[in-house]
């Protein structure tokens, strides 16, 4: 292949675009995200520029800007500010403490009030290399995410965006491209674990006509965030992926498939595309080279199945999402029966910095059969939720216990559940495991998109179990039986054991059920929809066995299950209960203790919670 | 006055011709027409089924009843979502959820209250876990909900509607 001469030379471009943030002084970050912004960070904005950043003036020969960012990943901390020339991170932000950060920035002085206080060393963090969170993550797909103004193409520029395509389009060799994913060991990061690579390729001998480039940023897995973040905050490096893909195996056309509930990720996705082409970075002949590639946006509807590829495409081809038989390669009649690569937006997110750095780079991290970093969505009962990207090799009590902080409130850890409604649960046994794709599908559960719900002593795990069945029954297409039928029926029987009516027999009966289900789908929903039930029967049959013979919630969650008494001690006989309650099952005389009777009561819990005594207790 | 005449042709056609009529862009059309109406007019369905080569009223129907947006009934001015994904469910969205109900007063079964000022359902994930359990009200993001913010919430939104 020949080398091709570009009519636009990335590197100048990236020094103007430097140049460019040069002049904006110091950088005030505000974290400007989903999450952030429902805390009001728009608010803080608007505050530092009536302040009088942004204005082209010197306060003590510092100007200073203030930069709405994407998502910095440390969410139960915000609003989040950041001040990195000063390597300060302030938590918490309100309005009314903008003035005085302003203030001290002037001065250069620290708000000690609004540092992030460590929780295990109780101690508050100056400098944020010293965080934790921060300090214990390797970032590749999300390495901007935070640092850049998003809806900005030069700040994308300045940090590098659309190099690699560069690269890729001087260079000229589609197989050269192939070679660095397939060396690089990337594997799909959407929940397969397929080789990269290989999927590639096999779309590279098919070309030819027309081909496809799709990216799947139907992030539907409920407890997981980390595809909306790179649309969000770092646009750029998606499309930028996409095209170096496009390139590879010789596609012009690409899609986005973006679900409805991310309308910030649809925004900047569509501002990115158009600022980029007007730049010629993307479009026709871009940079000068033959190669052109246009992508459209394309919004779900709302439908989880849609995650899976061929469903995905039948979405985009404007019909009902329902998937088909996989003999029917994509590569060779995908999306409108053309060749069609199919990869997911962390996925994409790797491939410009693999180009960069080479493969080697991206293969010196993780494991042996898991190479490189993976994001994932830290949530529940942790003390820092957030998003977070670690290499493949970190194990689950370092992200638990490291960067998550702990559990919440001095609590037990009891499990986490990994990879949503089609993966499995982690227990205490599993926390010294690496988070690699083929250890935990060893232990029935999936790295999958990357959801990590952290559970306490307080959950209760077959309401979980019975949630996630709930979850995917909802969500079953309806096109295999085993499927449709058979998560109605396990569910049927999870909702019969929280209520206390469960027979043993129900438990080979899940299992059984479970069995069909997986290998009676075509999809992976169906595939992998009794995951949970048959990992949580696995580590904790004890809990349903309790459910069932017993008639007890270990957790105290389940409402049917649910014994309130009085505390003959503690009660002063204040009569409150007795008024709270709605069926009147509360009888005693004034000033003396109260009792429940427990066939009338509904469990409802008002007694309880009105209680000034803290006198009534659940057992 | 019978539903029909109540569709304005124009929007719809308006609509059709901004997708040049391409039977892909069914899902994107119908989001349009949801995004005026606030629902799915079984009328515009039929509509945009017959205008459009390649559909028929009733392939156009099972895409509308199949994703979980697409609502054939009208939902209320304010559109109340409690999100019920993982993360929210273990820090409690159901007590949430129950306290909504309870406060505007919904019939057992139904979405939409009587007077049509609100419409209740869940979803399964906004991706704000770090929120959670959050509330979404006509697309305002309510972080950390517990039962007694939805009473201080819908109160809000009544006395504004005095």
């Amino acid at each position: 292949m020949e080398k091709v001469k570009l009519t636009i030379d990335i590197k100048e471009e990236q020094a103007k675009a430097q140049e460019l943030i040069k002049k904006q002084g110091r950088r005030i970050l505000v974290c400007a995200s989903t999450g952030c912004i429902a805390n009001g960070a728009l608010d803080l904005i608007a505050e530092f520029k009536r302040l009088g950043a942004d204005a082209d003036v010197l306060t003590n020969d510092v100007k200073m800007s203030v930069i709405p960012t994407g998502c910095i990943g440390f969410c139960e901390q915000g609003c989040l500010v950041v001040v990195p020339d000063k390597k300060l991170t302030y938590v918490h932000v309100k309005k009314e403490d903008v003035a005085e950060i302003y203030e001290s920035l002037k001065n250069d002085t620290v708000v000690e009030r609004l540092l992030y206080v460590d929780p295990a060393l109780n101690k508050k963090i100056v400098n944020n290399e010293e965080m934790n969170f921060y300090a214990k993550q390797t970032r590749t797909a999300m390495k901007n995410c935070g640092i850049i103004n998003p809806e900005s193409l030069d700040e994308a520029i300045a940090v590098g965006a659309y190099s690699a395509l560069s690269k890729v389009l001087e260079i000229n060799d589609q197989e050269y491209v192939i070679k660095e994913i397939e060396d690089s060991g990337l594997r799909g990061r959407g929940g397969g674990g397929f080789a990269t690579g290989k999927k590639w390729r096999s779309v590279y001998r098919h070309q030819g006509g027309k081909s496809y480039v799709i990216c799947n940023g139907d992030e539907g897995d409920p407890g997981a965030f980390m595809d909306r973040s790179v649309m969000e905050d770092d646009p750029n490096k998606l499309l930028e992926g996409m095209a170096i893909a496009a390139f590879a195996v010789g596609a012009d056309e690409g899609y986005i498939y973006v679900r409805a509930e991310y309308p910030l990720a649809i925004k900047r996705l569509k501002m990115a595309i158009k600022a980029a082409e007007e730049r010629n970075l993307l479009g026709k002949n871009i940079m000068g080279s033959n190669f052109s590639f246009h992508i459209h946006i394309k919004e779900g509807a709302g439908a989880f199945v849609c995650g899976e590829s061929s469903a995905l495409i039948a979405s985009i081809e404007g019909e009902r999402g329902m998937p088909r038989p996989k003999n029917i390669h994509m590569a060779e009649c995908g999306l409108f029966k053309r060749p069609t690569l199919l990869n997911n937006v962390e996925t994409f997110a790797n491939v410009p910095l693999i180009i960069l750095n080479g493969a080697k780079w991206f293969a010196s991290m993780g494991t042996e059969t898991s190479k490189g970093t993976k994001t994932f969505a830290l949530t529940g009962e942790v003390n820092n939720t957030g998003l977070i990207e670690v290499p493949m090799n970190t194990t689950l009590r370092q992200i638990v216990f490291d960067l998550g902080g702990g559990i919440r409130n001095g609590k037990k850890f009891k499990a986490v559940q990994i990879g949503g409604p089609s993966g499995g649960c982690l227990t205490e046994q599993h926390l010294d495991m690496p988070m690699d794709y083929d250890q935990l599908t060893k232990v029935g559960a999936m790295v999958g998109s990357g959801g990590l719900v952290v559970m306490n002593e307080d959950t209760c795990i077959v309401e979980v179990a019975r949630f996630f069945m709930n979850f995917t029954q909802h969500e079953s297409c309806g096109k295999c039986t085993p499927c449709r039928e058979g998560t109605k029926q396990m569910l049927a029987i999870l909702e019969r054991i929280v209520k206390g009516q469960g027979k043993m027999e129900d438990l080979d009966m899940l299992e059984e059920l479970g069995h069909v289900i997986k290998v009676g789908s075509l999809c992976g929903l169906g595939k992998s929809a009794p995951n949970p039930v048959l990992s949580t029967l696995k580590y904790f049959r004890d809990e349903y066995i309790a459910h069932i013979k017993d008639k007890k919630c270990p957790a105290g969650v389940c409402t049917a299950l649910k014994h309130y008494e009085i505390e003959a001690d503690k009660c002063k006989g204040c009569t409150k209960c007795a008024r709270n309650c709605p069926v009147g099952a509360i009888e005693g005389t004034i000033k003396e203790p109260h009792k429940i009777n427990q066939d009338k009561c509904i469990k409802c819990g008002a007694c309880k919670d009105n209680c000034p005594f803290k006198a009534i207790v659940t057992k | 006055m019978s539903a029909s005449s109540l569709l304005d042709k124009n929007k719809l056609d308006e609509i059709i011709q901004s997708y040049d009529g391409e039977k892909s862009y069914l899902i994107a059309m119908l989001q349009k027409v949801q995004e005026i109406y606030k629902y799915l007019p079984e009328e515009a369905m039929t509509y945009i089924g017959s205008k459009v080569e390649g559909l028929s009223p009733a392939t156009v129907f099972g895409v509308a009843t199949f994703y979980a947006q697409f609502s054939l009934e009208p939902k209320g001015k304010y559109e109340i979502k409690v999100c019920d994904g993982t993360a929210c469910h273990v820090r409690g969205s159901m007590p949430v959820l129950e306290a909504v109900k309870k406060k505007i007063q919904l019939q057992n079964g139904k979405m939409t209250t009587e007077n049509g000022m609100f419409s209740l359902e869940t979803v399964s994930c906004l991706g704000a876990c770090s929120l959670a359990p959050a509330m979404v009200i006509n697309g305002k993001i309510y972080p950390k909900m517990t039962p007694d913010a939805v009473e201080i919430v819908i109160d809000t939104i009544l006395k504004e509607n005095v």
